[in-house]
């Protein structure tokens, strides 16, 4: 039985074609895929994204625990502030790529993947019950409490503000939604209940993710699809999140992460803070650097007219003959550029930018061209 | 309400047949394109490709996933549609009319006898 989120029933009564990701009953379009992803590019568009787990970790201890499990420096977030960072095995693998904000001096908020949730759980709940000070700390999966959405789009800022009004009472305090900052969070009030609003997405453009309980998100959805309907606003499937993502080629867990995979590998060394003093997987990435990566992702786009590059097709390369160098991991038509894009793991040497490749599609061999990320660039 | 023009037979696999003394014009149903949506490329049959009734000789592919097609007759391939190739939104926009895939001249007319007529494939899809 697949899990279904609060908003089911909206999204059937918009006609949406659900399929199953992850476990959940998810919208993967409404009305087309291309139509959706470009309302998002130049207007906006709302997603259902409380498939997201997410978990609190709070307490006296809580920053020093989440600067020992997590990649990035929490010490650094101020209050109602957040970023992205990863979660790491002792081998440097990635067990999750997740948002965690500060939402008060010992109260921390992360936002994780809907197919990780129970693999971060246990994984944080056994970090927790090593780490010294493990009274001082509570983790708390609090998954099940939350629904969530996502509107995105550069006219988002004319319609949100109607929708949640007042000024946020913590994180940030005493701002309009408006005034909050990227990757800024703060509480507002909403009906009566509270939801917490960041200034953060999946997709480069503006725009901001909410996440409150079922019956407020519900009420939310309406409202700002009502509310943006006059601005091009249009209900979102994951086919549309999948496309935008992968044009400014942020990693999906499973395509792009494993826990075999490391943040140096993923091209994500920026958000490894490796002046930390300690964090689990960093004497394995310390080496990894020493001794050098023995694969790299690489961003390509298809050279004139191919079928779309999907995951698991092969990469080949031209050097001495023709030879299979690495596999796609994440590949699509690209609906800004309507070229074929995707990313994909080969040696480092072949993921520098105006390398050729070849995508095989069907026993057929299409050219590529590696490019710098994102692969979409705005003008 | 997909469109389902009378003077066509139909495969179950969602492909129309229009026929012409011995040659059988082939694309995919109005129900077909409006399922996979936003039509980005297509693989059509060589010319002079001898192909089975319910072989897979082409294939459609949207945004999200490739769709092999299945020739609903068998026979020679004697014209595939350029235009269709350099431009797969026709699928979308004219599934029975410039969006169509390719022609073969038939080796059994008795495929036919197998295809579905125009109220059999509504009642299929629902219509």
């Amino acid at each position: 039985m697949l899990k279904r989120t609060a908003l089911f029933s909206a999204h059937q009564k918009l006609g949406a074609r659900l399929v199953d990701f992850g476990g959940w009953e998810m919208p993967v379009q409404y009305s087309s895929i291309v139509e959706e992803h470009l309302a998002v590019r130049q207007a906006a568009g709302i997603f259902d994204i409380s498939h997201m787990g997410e978990l609190t970790v709070s307490g006296p201890a809580a920053c020093d625990f989440l600067n020992h499990v997590l990649t990035n420096d929490v010490s650094k977030l101020a209050e109602g502030q957040g970023h992205y960072t990863l979660l790491c095995n002792e081998r440097g693998g990635v067990v999750d790529d997740l948002y965690v904000f500060r939402l008060s001096e010992e109260v921390y908020l992360l936002v994780i993947n809907a197919s990780r949730i129970e693999a971060d759980v246990a994984w944080m709940k056994s970090q927790a019950g090593a780490f010294p000070r493990k009274d001082r700390l509570i983790v708390n999966d609090a998954s099940e409490n939350y629904s969530a959405v996502a509107v995105q789009g550069p006219k988002v800022t004319g319609f949100i503000g109607n929708c949640l009004q007042g000024q946020s009472q913590s994180g940030v305090r005493d701002v309009h939604v408006t005034e909050l900052k990227k990757n800024e969070i703060g509480v507002f009030e909403f009906q009566g209940a509270n939801v917490f609003a960041s200034r953060t997405g999946y997709t480069s453009e503006d725009g901001f993710e909410i996440i409150g309980r079922a019956d407020s998100i519900q009420t939310l959805w309406d409202e700002l699809l009502a509310a943006g309907k006059p601005h091009g606003c249009l209900p979102c499937g994951l086919g549309a999140r999948d496309t935008l993502r992968t044009e400014m080629c942020y990693p999906l867990y499973g395509h792009e992460l494993d826990e075999e995979t490391t943040p140096l590998e993923a091209g994500l060394g920026f958000f490894v803070a490796m002046d930390k003093s300690e964090f689990v997987g960093k004497s394995a990435l310390v080496k990894q650097k020493q001794e050098g990566i023995r694969k790299k992702l690489v961003a390509f786009t298809m050279t004139g007219k191919t079928p779309p590059p999907r995951p698991h097709y092969d990469i080949w390369s031209t050097g001495e003959g023709y030879s299979k160098v690495g596999q796609v991991v994440s590949g699509t038509q690209s609906p800004s550029l309507n070229l074929g894009i995707g990313m994909g793991y080969v040696t480092p040497d072949l993921a520098k930018p105006k390398t050729e490749l070849f995508i095989d599609v069907r026993g057929r061999r299409f050219p590529a061209l590696a490019v710098s990320r994102p692969i979409y660039k705005k003008s | 309400m997909s469109n389902v023009p009378t003077d066509l037979k139909y495969a179950k696999s969602h492909e129309w047949v229009r026929i012409t003394g011995d040659t059988a014009v082939i694309g995919i149903t109005d129900h077909a394109q409006h399922e996979l949506t936003d039509v980005v490329f297509v693989e059509l049959p060589a010319a002079g490709r001898q192909v089975k009734a319910g072989e897979a000789c082409a294939v459609v592919e949207s945004v999200k996933t490739a769709s092999d097609i299945y020739s609903p007759v068998g026979g020679e391939v004697v014209e595939t549609n350029k235009a269709v190739a350099d431009n797969p939104a026709l699928v979308n926009t004219a599934p029975y009319g410039d969006g169509w895939f390719y022609k073969i001249k038939l080796t059994n007319p008795s495929d036919l006898d197998a295809l579905l007529s125009p109220e059999a494939y509504s009642k299929q899809i629902g219509g």
